[in-house]
C-alpha cells in the first residue's frame, strides 16, 4: 500500500515537473527526427495524397546528384574560409581588447553589434553596400574591380557571403576569445615573464596553448552555423547569380519546399545533419586531447 | 625603448578604431540614407542628408507598407510567451533531472544534450508535413509551442550544470516544514537560478527575435508575420525604392539597439556563459 503509494507520488511528480517540457519537445524535436528518417525511405510529396516506400532510392539519388554535391563542395569551402578568417579576426581583437587599452567595454559592445541582428536584414544592409556603395567607391578611387557589384559576379558573390559571414560572427567569438584570455592565471603569465618571455614567444608559447579550449568552441560554432546559414544566404544573395551561392540549407529548402521532393530534400537535410554531427563529435575528442593542465 | 612601447601603443589604438569603423560604417550608412531620395542615395551614398529635405518621409513610408505596428507586436508576443514557457518548462524539468536520479531520467538528459547539435534544417521537412496535415500551422501558439520544444536541450544543459551545484539542505528543511516539491521549487531553487535565468532569456530572446526560417514556414498569412518576415515581404515587394527599405531597416534595428544600450552589460555576459558552458 505504502509502496504503491510512493510510486504514485513519483510518476505524479514526474508528469508535473518533466511533462511539459518533454512534450513539447517530443512533439517539436524527437518525433519530427525520426519520422524525417522514416520521409527518406518514401516518394511523399504534399501535393499528391498517397506515397510509397521507395526503399533506398532516395539516397542514391542524393549520392548520383552532382548538383547537390557540387553545392555541399561550395559550402564547405565556404565554411572553411569564413571560419578560418573569423577566428582570425576575432582572435586579434580579443588579443587587443585584452592588452592595456582604454575603453575596452566600448569597444567590446561595438564588435558585438552585428552578432544582435537577425541575418534577414544584416544581409540586406550589406545588400546595399556592396550594390551601391562599393561600387561608388570604385569610380570614386578608379579602382576597376569595385565598380561592378560583387553580387553580380558568380566567384565574387560567395566572397561577399564570407565578408559578410566574417563580420556577423567576429565579434561574438571575439567575446569567447577574450574569456580565454582573462582565463589564463595570473601566476602562469609572470612566471613566463620572469623566464625572459615576452611578446611573439609568450604568446606563441604560452597564451595559445592554454586557449586550445576556446579555440575548439570558437571553431566548432563557426563550422555548424556555417553549414547552417540560411537567412543571410536569402538576403544576400539568394543563391545569385546563376545559383553560385546557393549554400546547402538553401538547395534543401529549394528541394523540398518549391520542388516538392520532401523524401529527396529529407535525405539531403541528413547528409547536412551527419555531417554537423561529425563536427560536433570531434569537437567533444578534440577539448578532451588537447586540453593543457593548467 | 619607451618609445617604442609607445609608438606600438598609438599603432594598436589605430588599429583597433579604424576596425571598429569598419564594423560600424554599414549601420552609419543606412542612417543616413535613411533620410534621402533613392536618387540621392544612388547618386552619393557617402553624403550627409541634406535637411529638411526628405526627413521622416521614409520612416512614414516604411512603417505602412510594413505594417511595422503589427509585425512588432507579434514579435514581441511570440518571443515574450516563448521565452518564458522555454525557461518554466525547462528550469523544472532540469530540477527534476538533477534532484531524481533515475535511470530513465539519464537517459532523458542525454538524449536532450544530444538533441542540441540536430540542425533545424533535419526537421523541418517533417515538422511541415505534421503540422501542415493536422492543420496547426499559421498560428502564433503552433509556433511558440515549437520554441518551447526547440528551447528544451540547451536551456535544460544549462539549468541542470547550475542546478547541481546548489545544496540540499535548503530544500531538505523545506520539505520538513511541510513545503511540497513544487512549493520548495518556487520558492527556494528558483530564485537561486536568477543568474542563469538571465542567461537562458537573453540568448533565446535574440534566437526568437531574429529568427527567419522557422516563423517563414508556421506563419503563413501577413497578419501573423514577425519582424523579421516583414522586414523579407517588404523588400521583395518594394525592391526598387531604395529610400524607404532604409528606413525600413534602421526601424527594425532601433528597439534591438536600445534594448542593447540598457543592458549591454547582461548581455555579454549572458553570451559569454552560453558559448562556454
Amino acid at each position: 500500500m505504502d509502496r504503491s503509494k510512493r510510486l504514485i507520488n513519483k510518476i505524479g511528480s514526474f508528469v508535473i515537473f518533466m511533462g511539459p517540457s518533454l512534450i513539447a519537445f517530443s512533439c517539436v524535436l524527437l518525433i519530427p527526427f525520426l519520422y524525417g528518417f522514416y520521409l527518406t525511405f518514401t516518394d511523399y510529396s504534399p501535393i499528391s495524397i498517397t506515397y510509397d516506400l521507395v526503399g533506398l532510392s532516395n539516397y542514391k539519388e542524393v549520392f548520383s546528384d552532382k548538383e547537390f554535391w557540387g553545392q555541399f563542395f561550395k559550402t564547405l569551402r565556404y565554411v572553411f574560409y569564413s571560419t578560418v578568417f573569423c577566428n582570425l579576426l576575432a582572435f586579434i581583437l580579443a588579443y587587443l581588447l585584452t592588452s592595456n587599452i582604454r575603453g575596452r567595454n566600448f569597444l567590446r559592445g561595438g564588435f558585438f553589434t552585428p552578432n544582435l541582428i537577425g541575418g534577414i536584414v544584416l544581409g540586406y544592409i550589406w545588400k546595399f553596400i556592396f550594390a551601391n556603395v562599393v561600387t561608388q567607391l570604385g569610380s570614386i578611387t578608379g579602382y576597376e574591380a569595385l565598380t561592378t557589384s560583387f553580387l553580380t559576379h558568380p566567384e565574387r558573390a560567395i566572397v561577399a557571403m564570407i565578408i559578410v559571414t566574417v563580420w556577423q560572427y567576429a565579434g561574438y567569438l571575439m567575446l569567447i576569445y577574450i574569456a580565454g584570455f582573462v582565463g589564463i592565471p595570473k601566476d602562469i603569465q609572470e612566471a613566463s615573464e620572469i623566464d625572459g618571455a615576452t611578446g611573439i614567444t609568450k604568446l606563441v608559447r604560452i597564451t595559445i596553448p592554454l586557449m586550445v579550449p576556446s579555440f575548439i568552441i570558437c571553431l566548432f560554432i563557426m563550422i555548424s552555423r556555417g553549414f547552417m546559414t540560411y537567412d543571410l544566404n536569402l538576403a544576400l544573395t539568394n543563391g545569385q547569380p546563376y545559383g553560385s551561392t546557393r549554400l546547402l540549407s538553401m538547395h534543401i529548402y529549394q528541394k523540398a519546399f518549391q520542388a516538392n521532393e520532401y523524401g529527396i530534400g529529407q535525405a539531403e537535410a541528413i547528409v547536412l545533419f551527419v555531417t554537423v554531427a561529425i563536427a560536433a563529435v570531434s569537437q567533444v575528442l578534440l577539448t578532451k586531447r588537447f586540453e593543457v593542465e593548467a | 625603448m619607451k618609445t617604442g612601447t609607445n609608438m606600438l601603443k598609438y599603432v594598436k589604438y589605430i588599429l583597433i578604431y579604424f576596425l571598429l569603423i569598419l564594423f560600424i560604417i554599414p549601420f552609419y550608412l543606412m542612417l543616413i540614407n535613411s533620410f534621402k531620395t533613392t536618387q540621392q542615395f544612388v547618386d552619393n551614398p557617402f553624403s550627409l542628408p541634406s535637411i529638411n529635405k526628405v526627413g521622416f518621409d521614409n520612416y512614414f513610408s516604411a512603417f505602412d507598407k510594413m505594417n511595422f505596428s503589427i509585425a512588432f507586436g507579434n514579435s514581441i508576443t511570440i518571443t515574450t510567451i516563448g521565452v518564458f514557457f522555454v525557461i518554466l518548462t525547462s528550469s523544472m524539468a532540469a530540477y527534476f533531472l538533477v534532484r531524481h536520479k533515475w535511470k530513465i531520467n539519464k537517459i532523458i538528459f542525454a538524449i536532450l544534450v544530444a538533441s542540441m547539435i540536430v540542425p533545424f534544417q533535419a526537421v523541418m521537412i517533417p515538422l511541415v508535413s505534421i503540422y501542415g496535415r493536422l492543420d496547426l500551422m499559421n498560428s502564433k501558439w503552433a509556433l511558440i509551442f515549437m520554441y518551447m520544444g526547440f528551447g528544451q536541450g540547451f536551456a535544460i544543459f544549462i539549468f541542470h550544470g547550475f542546478i547541481k551545484n546548489i545544496p540540499l539542505e535548503m530544500e531538505e528543511s523545506a520539505l520538513i516544514d511541510g513545503c511540497n516539491k513544487l512549493q520548495s521549487f518556487f520558492n527556494i531553487v528558483l530564485p537561486l537560478l536568477k543568474p542563469v535565468i538571465m542567461t537562458v532569456l537573453i540568448l533565446d530572446v535574440l534566437w526568437i527575435w531574429n529568427d527567419y526560417l522557422l516563423p517563414s514556414l508556421v506563419l503563413l498569412s501577413p497578419s501573423e508575420r514577425t519582424l523579421p518576415l516583414s522586414t523579407y515581404s517588404f523588400f521583395n515587394t518594394y525592391s526598387v525604392d531604395y529610400a524607404p527599405l532604409m528606413a525600413g531597416i534602421v526601424l527594425t534595428i532601433i528597439p534591438v539597439l536600445v534594448a542593447y544600450l540598457f543592458s549591454q552589460k547582461y548581455i555579454i555576459k549572458g553570451v559569454v556563459q552560453g558559448a562556454i558552458k
